[in-house]
C-alpha cells in the first residue's frame, strides 16, 4: 500500500517552473531519497509534501488526502501526521529539550502527564534522556538534530520527511544520525522520505532514489543503479559509441578487488594479450565495498582479451568505444 | 538638603513612578497587539493582508509624529472623556499610553520579526495554527528582545513624563522645571536629576537583567 502518492505536481514562482510534472509513490515503510543540486527544487517540493507550500497543479495524497487542495483546517490536522525534521534543527530557543519534544504533543491537545511519558520515551530513544532539563543552546549540532528527530517522531507521525537533516553536520555526526533514522525505520516501519545533496547519505540510507534536476525528476530506481551510472558517466570520455569503429579503442570496466590495486595488474595484462591498456578511472563499487571499479581503455580488444581480463577481475564489462588518440 | 525638599523628592518619584509604570503597562497591552498585528498582516506574515498592515502602521506613524507636548494638549478633550478631567497625575497617564502604545509596537514588531522563520515553519508543519505560532514561537523567542524594547519605552516614558508637568501632572520632571528652572533651585535640581539617573539606571539594569536570564543562548556556541 501507499502511503504517498505524488501526481503531476508544478509548482512555479513568478512564472519560473520550480516543479514540473513530478510524479512518484512510496510506499509504506520505504526509504526514500531524493537527490539534487541547489537549485534543483528539491526544497520547494519538500515544502509541499510538508503542507507548507501548495503545488499549481497536481496531486499530493497522504494516506488518501490531497494536500495540494485540503482547506487549511483540515491541512493544519494532516500536517501532524507528518514528522519534519530540519537541517538547522529549528529548535524553539526559548524552550527546554523535554519542552521542544513536546511541544508537537501540546500542538495535538494531548494532557500532560501523557505528554511527560511519552518525551521521556522519545529522549531515550534518541539518548538523550538526561539533557531534558538543558536549552537547545547547550547542545552540539548532532545532539541538536537527535532532538529534531525526537521531535519529529512525538506525535506518532505516518511520514518522517527529513530536509537536509545531515548537511550542517560532520562526517561522523552525519554517520551516527543517518543510523538513528535508518534505526527508526526499522523498528517503527516508518515511512522516511529525505532530501539530500550528498551521494553518501542517499547510498547508506536510501532504498529508492529520485534525482531531480531542475525541477524534473531525471532518474529513479536502486541507489547503487543510479550512483553507478551517475559515477560512471561523469568520468567516461565524451565522444564514447556504442558501436566499434575501424581502429577505435575499447572502454572497459574491470570489477577487482581492492587488494589488486596493488598488483601490477594492467602491465600483467599488457604481457599476456599483446595490448596497451591505459587507466581512465577506478570508482568504488557501488554495491560491494570491498570491490573497486577500474575504468580502462584499450586497443587491442578480442575474445582472448576479454577470457584474460574475466580471468583476472572479478567481472568485465565493455562499456563503449572511443576513436583512436583521443 | 532640608525636610521639605526630601518631601518635595519623594512625591515627584512616586508621582513619575506612577505615570511611567502605568502608561508602560498600557502600552506593552496596546502595543504588543498591534505589533503582532502588523506582523501577521505584512504580505509576507502568515495572514497577509498588506491593506491593513498599511492603514495600521499609518496611524502608528501618524500618532508618533506628532510632538509628545503637542499630543498633550490635543488629547485634553479625550482625556477629560476618560478619567473625568484633563489635570493631575492620572489625567497625565492617557496621553503618556497614547505616544507610548504606538512607539513600543514599533519596537515590538521588529522583535517578532527577528524571530527565525525556521521555527515558525517548523510549527506550522507540525499542525500548528496561525494562534499557535504567536503562541508558542513569535513570543516565547522574542521576549528577551520584547523586554529590551519594553525597557527602552519605560526610560522614553521618564522623559516625556517631565513634559506632563504642563498639565499639572506633576513628576520629577516638573519638580526640576519649577523649582530649579524657574526658581534657581540648585539644590532641587541636582537632586531630580540625581533621582532620575538611578531611576533609569535601575529600570535599564533590571531589563538588561530579566533579558539576559530569558536568552537561553550560549553566545560561545550561538548558531
Amino acid at each position: 500500500m501507499n502511503l504517498l502518492e505524488v501526481e503531476r505536481l508544478n509548482r512555479s514562482f513568478g512564472g519560473q517552473p520550480a516543479l514540473h510534472d513530478i510524479s512518484f509513490t512510496v510506499p509504506k515503510g520505504q526509504r526514500l531519497g531524493i537527490i539534487g543540486r541547489s537549485g534543483a527544487g528539491k526544497s520547494t517540493l519538500l515544502r509541499c509534501l510538508s503542507g507548507l507550500d501548495r503545488p499549481q497543479s497536481g496531486r499530493i495524497l497522504l494516506e488518501g488526502e490531497d494536500m495540494a487542495i485540503l482547506p487549511e483546517a483540515k491541512l493544519v490536522l494532516l500536517r501532524r501526521r507528518i514528522g519534519l525534521v530540519f537541517q538547522h534543527f529549528n529548535l524553539l530557543n526559548s524552550r527546554t529539550i523535554a519542552a521542544n519534544v513536546a511541544l508537537p504533543l501540546q500542538i495535538a491537545g494531548i494532557p500532560k502527564a501523557e505528554r511527560n511519558k511519552r518525551v521521556m520515551e522519545l529522549l531515550d530513544l534518541v539518548g538523550l534522556a538526561d539533557h531534558a532539563g538543558k536549552y537547545p543552546a547547550m547542545l552540539s549540532g548532532g545532539q541538536k538534530q537527535r532532538i529534531g528527530i525526537a521531535r519529529a517522531l512525538a506525535a506518532h507521525p505516518a511520514l518522517l520527511l527529513c530536509d537536509e537533516a545531515t548537511s550542517a553536520l560532520d562526517p561522523e555526526t552525519t554517520q551516527t544520525i543517518l543510523a538513528l533514522l535508518a534505526d527508526i525505520n526499522r523498528v517503527l516501519g516508518l515511512t522516511v522520505v529525505f532530501i539530500t545533496h550528498e551521494m553518501d547519505v542517499v547510498r547508506s540510507l536510501a532504498q529508492q532514489v529520485l534525482v531531480l534536476e531542475k525541477g524534473r525528476i531525471v532518474s529513479r530506481g536502486k541507489p547503487a543503479d543510479i550512483l553507478d551510472a551517475n559515477q560512471l558517466a561523469a568520468v567516461l570520455p565524451p565522444n564514447l559509441s556504442q558501436t566499434p569503429q575501424d581502429g577505435s579503442h575499447a572502454i572497459v570496466r574491470l570489477t577487482v578487488a581492492t587488494q589488486a590495486v596493488f598488483t601490477p595488474l594492467l602491465h600483467t595484462l599488457e604481457q599476456q594479450c599483446q595490448a596497451s591498456f591505459a587507466l581512465l578511472h577506478t570508482l568504488p563499487n557501488p554495491e560491494r565495498e570491498e570491490l573497486v571499479d577500474v575504468v580502462v581503455q584499450t586497443d587491442g580488444l578480442s575474445v582472448a582479451t576479454m577470457n584474460a581480463l574475466q580471468a583476472h577481475a572479478c567481472a568485465a564489462e565493455v562499456i563503449g568505444y572511443v576513436p583512436a588518440h583521443s | 538638603m532640608s525636610r521639605l525638599i526630601l518631601d518635595l523628592l519623594w512625591r515627584a518619584t512616586a508621582e513619575t513612578l506612577e505615570m511611567v509604570l502605568a502608561s508602560g503597562a498600557l502600552a506593552v497591552a496596546g502595543g504588543l497587539p498591534l505589533a503582532v498585528l502588523l506582523v501577521l498582516t505584512s504580505s509576507s506574515g502568515l495572514y497577509p493582508l498588506p491593506l491593513l498592515s498599511r492603514l495600521v502602521g499609518g496611524v502608528v506613524d501618524a500618532v508618533r509624529a506628532v510632538p509628545f507636548i503637542i499630543l498633550l494638549v490635543l488629547l485634553i478633550p479625550f482625556t477629560r472623556m476618560v478619567v473625568g478631567t484633563a489635570l493631575g497625575t492620572t489625567a497625565a497617564i492617557v496621553p503618556l499610553s497614547i505616544a507610548a502604545i504606538p512607539y513600543f509596537a514599533r519596537i515590538a514588531e521588529v522583535s517578532l520579526r527577528e524571530v527565525d522563520t525556521g521555527l515558525v515553519d517548523a510549527v506550522r508543519a507540525m499542525g500548528g495554527t496561525r494562534w499557535m505560532v504567536v503562541r508558542y514561537v513569535l513570543l516565547p523567542e522574542s521576549l528577551p528582545g520584547l523586554i529590551s524594547g519594553f525597557t527602552v519605552t519605560l526610560v522614553t516614558l521618564v522623559g516625556a513624563s517631565a513634559m506632563a508637568g504642563a498639565i499639572g501632572a506633576g513628576g520629577l520632571g516638573d519638580l526640576a522645571i519649577r523649582y530649579g528652572y524657574q526658581r534657581f533651585n540648585t539644590t532641587v535640581m541636582f537632586g531630580v536629576v540625581a533621582v532620575l539617573i538611578a531611576l533609569v539606571m535601575a529600570l535599564q539594569g533590571v531589563g538588561n537583567f530579566l533579558a539576559h536570564s530569558l536568552r537561553h543562548t550560549n553566545p560561545g556556541r550561538a548558531e
